[in-house]
C-alpha cells in the first residue's frame, strides 16, 4: 500500500493522560495508508486561542509549530505543508492562530520579529487539519473498505463538545447540524445514537477548580445520551474524555441514580473495527473500562 | 395602578464611554449591535452558575457599566462559543467575556490557586485542563 507521510501534532495530553488516543490514532491511520510522522521539535500550542485582540504573545507557540511543519516539508520527511491534529483544543488553537496570522498583517509582522532566531520565516501556508477531516476527504467508503470487524449492534452516541465545531469558520463541520462523527460511525458499522446535548460544553477547564459543576454537566450530558439509548459515548477531545469519563466517580457521588457509561476516542473504535489488537486499540486505558461492554457485544 | 409614569433616566458619564471603548478594543466586537434577543443566554451551558446572563453582561457593556467586571459570569464562562454560533447579530460574546476577564487579570488577579490541589490531583488532571485553566483564570 502506498503510504502518505503526514505531519502529526500530538500535543501534550496525548503523550500523558490520553495515551490511548495517541496509540490508536497512529495505528488506525497506518491501517488506512496514512503514516503520521510526529512533528520534530513540537511544543505546546497553549491550548486556547489568544482571544484578546492585543495578545500577540500567545500566537507564538502555535505558529512556531506551523513553522516546524514547513521545515519538515522542506526536509522531505512529510509530503505536504499540512499538519494533522487530534486533540480538539490543539486543532482549534493551531487553526485559529494560522487564520489570524494570514488575516492580520500587523500581528503577523510582530510574530515574525519575535521569531527572528528561526532558520526560516513562516509563510502562513500550512494547512491545519483534524484527522476526521482527512478521513472525510479520503471518503468514508475507504474507511469502510478497511473494516474487518464491523461494530455491529454497538449503540454509540457521538459527543462533539465545543472546540471541534466552534466557532464558525474554524470547526470541522456545520456547527448546528454536524454529521462527521455520524458518518464515521456508520462506516465502521456502529449504530449511531443521536442526542440533544452532543454539542453542549462539558465544563472544560472548570474541572480543575469546580469539580461539582462539571459533575452536574457530565451527568446532564451522559444521562441524555443514555436515555436516547446509547451504550457508549465517543469523543475527540482529551478534556471531554476526562470530564465525561474519569469524572463519573464524582457524578455518582452527587447523582446516585447515575449508571456508568464508557467513553472512548473515535480512533479506538476505528482501530477495533480494523481488526487491530489491544496493543493498538489501547482500550484498557479508558476510565471507566469499555471492555466489559465490548466483550458482552462479542467485539473483543 | 398609578397613572403617574415612572421614568428611568440614565446619566452616562465620559468614563462609561471609556470603559465601553476599552472592551470593544480588546474584544474586537461591536457590542452596540446587540438587541437583547437572549439567544446567547438560552444556549449557554453555564447559566445556572452565573449571576448575570450573558446577554445582560453585553447590555452592561453597552451602557459602559464597570460592574460587569465584578460579575461571576465572566469567570464561569467556558468559552465554548455556543453564543457565537447563535448570535443573530454576529457578536462573538465569548470574545467580550475574554476582554472583561483580561481587564481584571491584568491587574494581577488570580481567580484560581493551583497550590490548593494535591500532587495526586495535579498528576491525574489532563495537561489541557491545567494549562487552559491557568491561561483563562490567572494573571
Amino acid at each position: 500500500m502506498l503510504m502518505m507521510n503526514v505531519a502529526y501534532y500530538p500535543g501534550c495530553t496525548l503523550k500523558t493522560t490520553a495515551k490511548e488516543f495517541d496509540i490508536s490514532t497512529k495505528a488506525s491511520a497506518k491501517a488506512l495508508g496514512i503514516n503520521l510522522v510526529e512533528l520534530p521539535r513540537w511544543n505546546c500550542c497553549g491550548t486556547v486561542h489568544a482571544l484578546a485582540k492585543d495578545d500577540v504573545m500567545h500566537h507564538l507557540a502555535p505558529l512556531r509549530n506551523l513553522l516546524r511543519v514547513e521545515e519538515a516539508q522542506q526536509s522531505g520527511i512529510v509530503d505536504d505543508k499540512k499538519v494533522v491534529a487530534l486533540c480538539a483544543m490543539c486543532y482549534n488553537t493551531l487553526k485559529r492562530s494560522n487564520q489570524a496570522y494570514n488575516a492580520d498583517s500587523d500581528m503577523a509582522g510582530k510574530v515574525r520579529e519575535s521569531m527572528n532566531n528561526e532558520a526560516i520565516v513562516y509563510s502562513g501556508q500550512v494547512e491545519v487539519e483534524h484527522l476526521l477531516e482527512t478521513l472525510r476527504t479520503q471518503g468514508w467508503d475507504k474507511v469502510q473498505a478497511h473494516v474487518t470487524k464491523p461494530l455491529k449492534g454497538l449503540k454509540v452516541a457521538p459527543y462533539y463538545g465545543c472546540l471541534l465545531l466552534r466557532p464558525r469558520g474554524v470547526g470541522v463541520d456545520n456547527a448546528d447540524n454536524p454529521r462527521i462523527f455520524e458518518d464515521l460511525l456508520k462506516a465502521i458499522g456502529a449504530e449511531v445514537v443521536d442526542f440533544g446535548y452532543k454539542q453542549k460544553c462539558c465544563g472544560s477547564y472548570n474541572t480543575v477548580h469546580m469539580v461539582d459543576v462539571v459533575a452536574d454537566l457530565s451527568n446532564r450530558i451522559l444521562k441524555q445520551a443514555q436515555e436516547a439509548g446509547a451504550e457508549m459515548v465517543v469523543t475527540a477531545c482529551p478534556l471531554c474524555e476526562y470530564n465525561l469519563g474519569n469524572r463519573q466517580t464524582e457524578v455518582v457521588k452527587k447523582h446516585p441514580k447515575f449508571n456508568g457509561i464508557p467513553i472512548v476516542y473515535f480512533t479506538q473504535l476505528m482501530a477495533l473495527a480494523f481488526g487491530l489488537g489491544e496493543d493498538e486499540t489501547a482500550l484498557g486505558l479508558n476510565k471507566p473500562d469499555p471492555r466489559p461492554l465490548l466483550r458482552e457485544k462479542g467485539l473483543i | 395602578m398609578s397613572s403617574e409614569k415612572q421614568e428611568l433616566v440614565l446619566h452616562p458619564s465620559p468614563l462609561n464611554q471609556v470603559f465601553k471603548d476599552r472592551v470593544k478594543e480588546l474584544s474586537g466586537e461591536k457590542v452596540e449591535l446587540c438587541f437583547q434577543c437572549g439567544a446567547c443566554s438560552s444556549g449557554c451551558p453555564m447559566t445556572q452558575e452565573m449571576d448575570y446572563l450573558p446577554s445582560k453582561v453585553i447590555r452592561m457593556v453597552q451602557l459602559g457599566l464597570e460592574e460587569a467586571l465584578d460579575s461571576k459570569t465572566i469567570w464561569v464562562c467556558t468559552t465554548c462559543f455556543n453564543c457565537e454560533v447563535r448570535c443573530p447579530r454576529g457578536i462573538d460574546v465569548a470574545n467580550v467575556m475574554e476582554a472583561l476577564r483580561q481587564l481584571v487579570l491584568r491587574k494581577k488577579y488570580d481567580r484560581v490557586n493551583l497550590d490548593l490541589l494535591s500532587d495526586e490531583q495535579l498528576r491525574e488532571l489532563p495537561q489541557v485542563a491545567i494549562i487552559s485553566c491557568l491561561r483563562k483564570l490567572t494573571a
